[in-house]
Formats: structure tokens, sequence, C-alpha cells
């Protein structure tokens, strides 16, 4: 953001001065994107017809996956489950997070430090153990069986990770506003809403696209919980098409393409704020 | 922005209602793994029983065979299970000793002998027949008929005619035990005696190991063969047999022709090659509440002849109701034809629970040999040796009171210290003063107790008890014991705490290391303003972060294929001979650290991104001006700027990469020999693939935990970093 304003156009600012820079970054970038590719790939392929090779370029193409898969209203219905139970994510990802991140950023409590590195270490929790308490749990609470009792899991998996990325960026915000705002007699509440939020932008849509990504992109969870097929999300119906001893692969793979598109979409209009949103303790607060 | 989001909450409100439960009079619920032509078929028949029952209504539900077991797993002991379900028979000897099956009853026109003797011997465990058999399946021959016009009648001449048709002369999954089974039945190995002993060192399993080690070293079987590579050889004519099931229709090209016959007999042995035979039978779940008259009626439905006439000609499903075996349609099919034969002598699989952790060691052992590390015998042995340690006693009961007190007592100094902490340090009054604090924490702790912090202390608890059976029974720190003696596996075995410890230990460090590297040097190159084509890269280099890993990963496995991956394809543009990635510890451990380097650097790469943006630019320039060069200007001015950035995205990374459990089991599957497996991958196996010893698994994720808090509290004390 603050790049200083320079006089004259320097050598590395032309091709002739970066080409070093190009010559490294293009083969990673394809390499990168191969696998990828073979996504695609996998994709446009009539299944009888596809074979393991080197090549990324599909041979013969048909759009038959998609059509298979866009033809079918259950598609629809599940993706409508996936956008509201991953809005649902979202909305209550960032009301917790950012609250909590506030307090951690601005307040000195008691139990402060403890806090934090709780969050931290639920990160180290192994899901394998927690599967079933937690299928009990909602079980007992009746939210087995609903879009919100997914989408309360899935935000809670994912506020320790969008607390630390908040309070990393709400450190790197100064403090003088806030200390004005006090002195014309507002309200934490109001400097949290008014000043602190609208300044975090960045930070809150990367909260926003990792909560969503987190809802998005998970199926053990939906496919246990959920009991009927049109209250399933569109990676439990991609799911179905890896069987025992055989895999759907053009129909998985070109269900998983449908599932990326919107992430591909929200990071490449996000990318911007993704990168300042992630300052995360660069600047000690 | 959350003005923003206020639309979809309404949408949200408004859709959910439509989730609720509603209840509409009697149901029978069913469920069912099935896919494609097979799903379509069941749900046709259940339809048109259905519409003959308007006094209640079926409802069927399709899991993802992912989720399939572990689903019914944990619905049915609370009550939510289905009805009825499908599954293989295999698993009723487990299954109804953990009391999650009743046993189901046939409806009044039907008789077990109407059905194959096979397929109800299948179902039956301590004399009770707990299944309705409704389909039949084994593997049999594919052959190419434009490479060999005629079936082979022995096994001997299969070879020859493959061999002189086609480069690979017959292509199987080698690697796994239910695909090797025909070769151990010929020279009469058995997995496990009638009671339930393991005989995987047996003359019989060695001979066969010896058979097959002879048919990969001599070129007639593909030693290195996947599902994928085999319809690949096959597709392409390469391969003039295969050996699998009726899901391998579905893979064939519309341009080959092929025939399918039944498994020729081996002339060595003179033996018949018989695979394994699978059972899918309806299932009564236990606690269905359902009309039991009703329910009869709708196995009658699917198992009887209509419902398996109708599976047969529209899913492809071999019948096992023998008057469906006999109807015009299934008895002329070229398809059903075949495996119904095959079927009939195929050996039925099975279904004591001690089989569910057979299927590990024995592939291990086979794949070994395969790869020629092991003579037969020695693999066999170790096998045995494997089988015998999963099936030990489960740890003796102790009585829960010692640990009781002790807990009681520690929680008492624990509430002590508090107490006198909390007065010498004046907590109550800060706390109070502070409660603004906590109205804003409060949300976000609430939801993560409930719904992490809970399960958590829950699933903890599970580790002082050992599960067999359906029965936890209290067994103190005893799993941690034995975790940590690891047996009497020596250091150098997999089996090995310590050595999968080691394991995930460099897995960890040579990820994150990858993981900050490539994402510091990108970040480095893409970081200057006036850099061209900036944003074109950054959007291409995080494409990895936004596909699903769980396909990625996938593609990732295809691309070390040995025959036909495209890793391989470039190693030999350049000159190189193919590499089994699969084979040696050394190049598996690299797939897998090559896949998760390319799922991690993104997200580095970005946090780097990030946090160059926020250091002031003018140190480094003061520094180039001073004469520093790029080197020393990277080391003692950028460097240092990004560690506090950098330090905590390095402890999220290692904790993330140690339990990164998908690259593990999609990518190398802990090949060679569990020698890749990490601590994580070794807990899931516990609780999922050898009988559900929850226990152990949990006592094992529960060190996985220690380990994790004491390298965090390490690091920030050596770092002195604040992490948060």
């Amino acid at each position: 953001m603050s790049s200083p304003a320079k006089q004259h156009v320097p050598r590395k600012a032309t091709w002739a001065g970066q080409w070093w820079r190009h010559a490294i970054l293009v083969p990673i970038t394809v390499a990168t994107l191969y696998p990828v590719l073979w996504v695609v790939k996998m994709a446009l392929t009539p299944e009888e017809s596809f074979a393991l090779s080197a090549n990324p370029f599909p041979t013969t193409v048909t759009f038959d996956n998609f059509a298979t898969l866009l033809g079918d209203l259950l598609f629809w219905r599940q993706l409508l489950n996936s956008i509201i139970v991953s809005a649902i994510t979202t909305v209550i990802g960032i009301a917790l997070s950012t609250t909590a991140a506030y307090a951690f950023s601005r307040f000195e409590f008691p139990g402060r430090a403890a806090g934090m590195n709780g969050l931290l270490v639920t990160q180290m929790f192994p899901g394998v153990i927690m599967a079933i308490p937690l299928y009990i749990l909602l079980d007992a609470t009746g939210l087995l069986n609903s879009l919100m009792g997914l989408a309360l899991c899935y935000a809670t998996t994912a506020i320790p990770f969008c607390v630390w990325m908040m309070k990393g960026y709400f450190d790197t915000i100064p403090r003088d506003l806030e200390e004005a705002a006090v002195l014309d007699g507002a309200s934490q509440w109001t400097i949290f809403t008014k000043i602190v939020l609208p300044l975090s932008r960045p930070a809150i849509a990367v909260t926003a696209l990792f909560s969503f990504m987190t809802a998005w992109n998970e199926f053990i969870l939906a496919a246990t919980f959920m009991s009927k097929e049109t209250a399933f999300t569109l990676p439990v119906a991609l799911q179905a098409y890896v069987g025992d001893r055989s895999t759907d692969w053009d129909l998985f793979a070109a269900g998983a393409i449908l599932v990326s598109i919107p992430v591909m979409a929200l990071f490449f209009l996000l990318q911007k704020q993704l990168v300042e949103g992630l300052t995360a303790g660069s600047v000690k607060g | 922005m959350l003005r923003r989001f206020l639309p979809l909450l309404l949408l949200v409100a408004l859709a959910l209602p439509g989730c609720a439960e509603q209840d509409e009079g009697p149901t029978i619920t069913l469920w069912h793994s099935y896919r494609g032509a097979e799903r379509d078929a069941l749900d046709a028949v259940v339809r048109a029983w259905d519409d003959e029952h308007p006094e209640v209504a079926v409802e069927v539900l399709a899991v993802p065979s992912k989720a399939y077991k572990s689903r019914l797993q944990s619905a049915i002991p609370r009550g939510n299970g289905p009805d009825l379900f499908i599954e293989a028979h295999e698993l009723t000897g487990e299954w109804s000793g953990s009391k999650l099956l009743e046993p189901a009853a046939l409806p009044a026109d039907l008789a077990w002998s109407d059905f194959t003797g096979a397929s109800v011997d299948a179902l039956r465990f301590r004399d009770q027949v707990w299944g309705v058999p409704i389909a039949v399946k084994s593997l049999a021959l594919y052959r190419n008929r434009a490479l060999v016009p005629v079936a082979p009648t022995t096994f001997e001449e299969l070879l020859e005619t493959g061999r002189a048709s086609a480069g690979v002369p017959l292509a199987y999954e080698t690697g796994e035990t239910f695909f090797h089974a025909p070769f151990l039945h010929t020279f009469g190995g058995r997995l496990l005696a009638d009671d339930g002993q393991p005989t995987l060192d047996s003359p019989g399993v060695i001979a066969s190991m010896e058979f097959v080690g002879r048919l990969t070293a001599t070129g007639a079987v593909p030693a290195e063969s996947d599902g994928a590579t085999v319809s690949t050889l096959f597709n392409e004519g390469r391969a003039a047999y295969v050996i699998s099931g009726p899901w391998f229709l579905g893979e064939i090209a519309d341009d080959v022709a092929f025939e399918i016959t039944p498994l020729p007999g081996l002339a060595e042995t003179g033996e018949p090659l018989r695979p394994f035979l699978t059972v899918e039978s309806l299932l009564r779940a236990a606690w269905s509440d359902a009309d039991d008259a009703l329910v009869t009626s709708l196995i009658g439905a699917i198992a009887g002849l209509d419902g398996s006439v109708a599976r047969a000609s529209q899913g492809r499903q071999v019948p096992a109701l023998l008057a469906a075996r006999e109807h015009p349609t299934v008895a002329s099919d070229d398809v059903l034809r075949p495996f119904a034969v095959q079927a009939d002598t195929a050996v039925p699989m099975p279904n004591r629970p001690e089989m569910s952790f057979v299927w590990e060691p024995s592939n291990r052992a086979l794949r070994a040999v395969l790869r020629g590390a092991i003579e037969p015998e020695a693999a066999a042995e170790r096998a045995q040796r494997e089988v015998e340690s999963f099936l030990r006693p489960r740890a003796d009961a102790v009585s829960p009171t010692p640990y009781l007190a002790v807990l009681g007592l520690l929680l008492l100094m624990a509430a002590g210290w508090s107490v006198r902490e909390a007065r010498r340090k004046d907590v109550v009054r800060r706390a109070r003063r502070s409660w603004r604090s906590y109205a804003y924490l409060g949300p976000a702790f609430i939801g993560m107790a409930a719904v992490v912090f809970i399960p958590f202390i829950v699933g903890a608890g599970v580790s002082l008890f050992a599960h067999r059976d359906g029965e936890f029974t209290f067994v103190g720190l005893r799993n941690f014991v034995r975790i940590l003696t690891s047996d009497t596996y020596p250091l150098t075995d997999p089996m090995n705490f310590w050595f999968t410890l080691v394991v995930t230990v460099v897995w960890t460090a040579a990820n994150v290391a990858a993981h900050v590297g490539i994402g510091l040097g990108l970040a480095l190159l893409l970081r200057d303003p006036w850099m061209k084509l900036k944003g074109f890269y950054r959007v291409l280099l995080i494409v990895p972060w936004a596909v699903p890993n769980y396909i990625t990963a996938l593609i990732w496995k295809g691309m070390f294929n040995e025959q036909f991956g495209a890793i391989n394809g470039v190693l030999g543009t350049l000159g190189v001979e193919p590499v089994a990635w699969f084979s040696q510890w050394a190049t598996s451990f690299a797939a897998n650290l090559c896949t998760n380097t390319w799922l991690g650097f993104p997200f580095m790469m970005v946090v780097t991104l990030g946090a160059l943006q926020a250091i002031p630019r003018d140190l480094e320039e003061a520094a180039e001006v001073d004469g520093a060069g790029p080197w020393l200007r990277f080391r003692h001015v950028t460097l240092p700027l990004l560690k506090p950035a950098l330090l905590p995205a390095v402890i999220l990374g290692s904790v993330w990469t140690f339990n990164m459990f998908n690259v593990i089991y999609l990518v190398s599957a802990g090949d060679p020999d569990g020698g890749t497996e990490i601590l994580i991958s070794e807990a899931y196996k516990w609780a999922f693939t050898r009988q559900a010893q929850y226990g152990y698994a949990s006592a094992y994720a529960l060190l996985v935990f220690g380990i994790l808090v004491l390298y965090t509290a390490a690091t920030k004390k050596v770092t002195g970093g604040d992490v948060s």
C-alpha cells in the first residue's frame, strides 16, 4: 500500500530487468496447474475412453458429464443446501470471531493468555476421536439432521483460525482513532462496529472466505449427520461417485470442478484482500 | 459487511423449516451405498412396493460408501439408524456381536432353501442367519476376444495364449488380497481357520505367494497394478485378460470386444481358481421400531423373484434367488450367467469378526513379496505375528476407583491452586471489571466449548477404556502403556509407535521447510509493485488451495503411477527408468511430500506476501544504499522483520501437517509395509480398520495431541515469541 513513489522507471521494472523472475515463475506455475488440468481432462473425457498418460489435455471432449450433473434436480437442491450451510457458517464465523478477536486484541483481562492458547490448542485436537461424541451431542440437542447444526459445527471448527487471523489484523490498526472516539463519548460497541470493523474489511473478507471454504468442502460430517438426500450438501453428492472398488472418475471430476468454481471465483475476487488480510502478527500490538 | 449478508440470512430463515423433520405416519427407512444402475434398479423395486402399500412410506437413502459404515455405527446405537440396510455379509459376525443387528425374517412365500446354499451359509453366524441375500458378487475372467477368441481351459493355457497375443498376458490388482484369493484357494490356503484363528503362515498361503511372485517376476502380470492401470491396459489392448468383478464392466471402452467366463483351473494343483464370494444382503438394524410385517413384506419385494429379476436385468446384479437364476432374462445373459456360475464355486468370505483385520497385514505381506523385498515364508510369518497382535486379548479390566480418587485429588488440588492464585492476583475483582471482554468472547467460547471441547473431553475419556464387541471396559492407562511399549515390535518396525513418531516428525519438518521455502521464495519474487503479471501469477499459484484436497490428492496418486503416471513420463523423456514410487520408503515418502507441498505452499506464500506488505521498505533501501547485497539484505533485514508473522504461521502449519491424514491415506496409503504411515493415520486405522478399537485409537490420538502441545510450548520458549 505504501510503495514509495519513484522518480524514474528502474531497470527492474522492465521485462529485460526481470526476465529471470519469470524464468523461475513460469515453470512453477505450470507445475502448479498441471494436476488441476488433469481434473479438467477427466471431467471432459468420456469415462470409457479415459486412459492414464502424461498428457494433461483431453483428446476427446464431451460435456455430457456436466450435463448429467446439472440436469439432475437434486443437484440444484444440494447446491442450495451447500449455499445455505456455507452462508450460515460464514455469518456465524464472522460474528463470533470478530468479537472474540477484538477482545483479545484490545482488552486486558484475566484468562486472556489462557484463551489464546486454548484457541491454538484446538487446532491440535485429532478429529478421529471427536466424531462419535459430536454425533451424540448433536443428537441429544436435536440438532442432528438440521443444516443449522451442521453449520454450527463448521463455524466453530473455523473459529480458532479466524480469530487468529482477525486478531493479527486488529493489532495492526492504530488505536488513535478509537482513543479519539472514546474522548467523544462513543461506547465500546460503537467503536467496534463503526470504526474497527469498517477498517478491517480485508481481514473480514479472508475470514469469510475461510469459513465459507470449511463448510463448502466438507463431506464426512454432512454425510453422517443428514438423514435425507435432499438435505445433503454438494461434496456428499460428489462422494457418491466414489465406490468401494471403482469410481466414476468422469462425474467425480466434473463435480469437483463445479464445486471448486465458486471458491476459485471468491479467491479471484478477494485476492487483494487475501494478501492484506493475512498480515497477522506482522506488526506487534 | 454484515449488512450484505442479511438477504442470505433471510433466505436461510425461509429454508430452515423445510429441513425440519416432519412426522407423517409410519415409515420404513432403507439405507444402502449403491450407485449408478444398481441404485436405479433398487429404487424402482422399492417404489413399486411403496405404491402398493399406501399405509407406509419408504424412505430410501444412498450414503457415499466412504461414510456408510461409520454412519451406521454412529446412528444405530442411538436409535437413529435405518430399519433395513444393505451390506456385504462379511460384517454380520462383528455387527451381530456389537448388537447392531437383529435377525431378518423371510416372508411366508420365501424359504431359505429358495436361495443358493452358499449365500445363506455366508450369512450364518452362531447358528443364526442374520440377513436375506439379494445378490452375489465375485471376481471372474474378462478376456479380450479380439486378442484371444476362445476361452482358456486352464490357467497355464491362459498365460500361454495371453503371452502369444499381448504384451501383458494378465492384469489384476496384484497388491490386494481380495484379488489374490483365487490363487490362495487353489493352493489350499486360508486366511482364517474355522475357529477364527488366523492362518496367514500356513503352507497354502506361502505357496500362493510364491506362485504370484513367479508370475510377476516372469512378466506374466505387472507387479504394481491398481484399478486405473488394469483398465487402461485392457482398454488399450495391451492386456489379454483381466481378473475383476462386475464393477469392471463400467470401465471397459465401447470398442473392446470382450467375454466374461469363470476363472479356469490351475493344472499345477489340479484345483480351480476360486475367488471370494460376497453376498449382498438386507440386514435388519437393531433398535428399529418399524412394523415387522411390513418390513418383511418389503424384504420379500426386494429379495423375491420379481425384485431379483428386475435388479438383475436393470442393475446387473447376480441374484442369490435360485428361481431368478433360471428366469430366461437372467439365464441367457452373457454377463450374469458367467458370474452366477463363478459365484457357485466361489469361497464365501469368512464372516467372523477377526476377518476385518486380516486384510492389512495380508496385503502388506503380498506387496512385499511382489516387489521382491522379502521371501514369502518370512513375509507370511510376519503377517501372522501382526494379526495375532491385533487379536491379542484386550487389556484386563481394572477397578476405576483408584483412578477416580486420583482424578478427584487432582481436581481438588487444581481448584485449590486456582482459588489461591485468583486471590493473590485479585482475579475476581479484575474479572468483574472486565465483564465487557467476556461478553465479546462469550459467544465464540460457548460455541467452541459445545462443539470442540466437550467432544474432545468425552473422546479423551474413551482412551481409558477398551472397546470390543460393542462393550467398553475400563482399563485405566493400559492402552497408553501398550502403545508406548509398542508390544513386541522392534524399533525398526512400522508397527512400533516410536518408528511412526520419527516418520511423523520427519514428515512435518520436511513439509514445513518446503512450504516456507517455496512460499517465501515466491512471495519475494512477487512482492514488488513493478513486477509484471504479478496478479496473474498470484491467482494461478493459489489454485491448489481452492480445489478440495480429497480430489487433488487422488490426482497426485495417479501421477505417481508406475506405468502411466505423468511423473515417470517426464522422467522418461530425461532418460530415467520408470520408478515404482510406492515400493520404496524414500520414494513413497517423497510422493507424499510432493503432494502435500503442492497443497500447502500457497498458504505460506499468501501469509508472506501479506507480511511483506506491512514491512517498511526504507530499511531495506537504506541497507542497499549502504552496499549490502541481496542476500545480506534478506538475511539481516527482511527475514528478522518477517519472523513475527511467519512464526505463528509455521506453528499452525506444523500442527496441520502433523495431522494431515488425507494425503497419507489417499496417496501412499502407508506403502511400503506401512512405513509411510503417520501417527494420525495409525490412530485412524485402530479406530476403523482394526475392529473398532476406539479406546486404543483414542489413546493414540491423545498422544498425538500431547506431542503437539509440547512442541508448541517448546517453540514458544525457544523463539521467545508471543505466538498469539
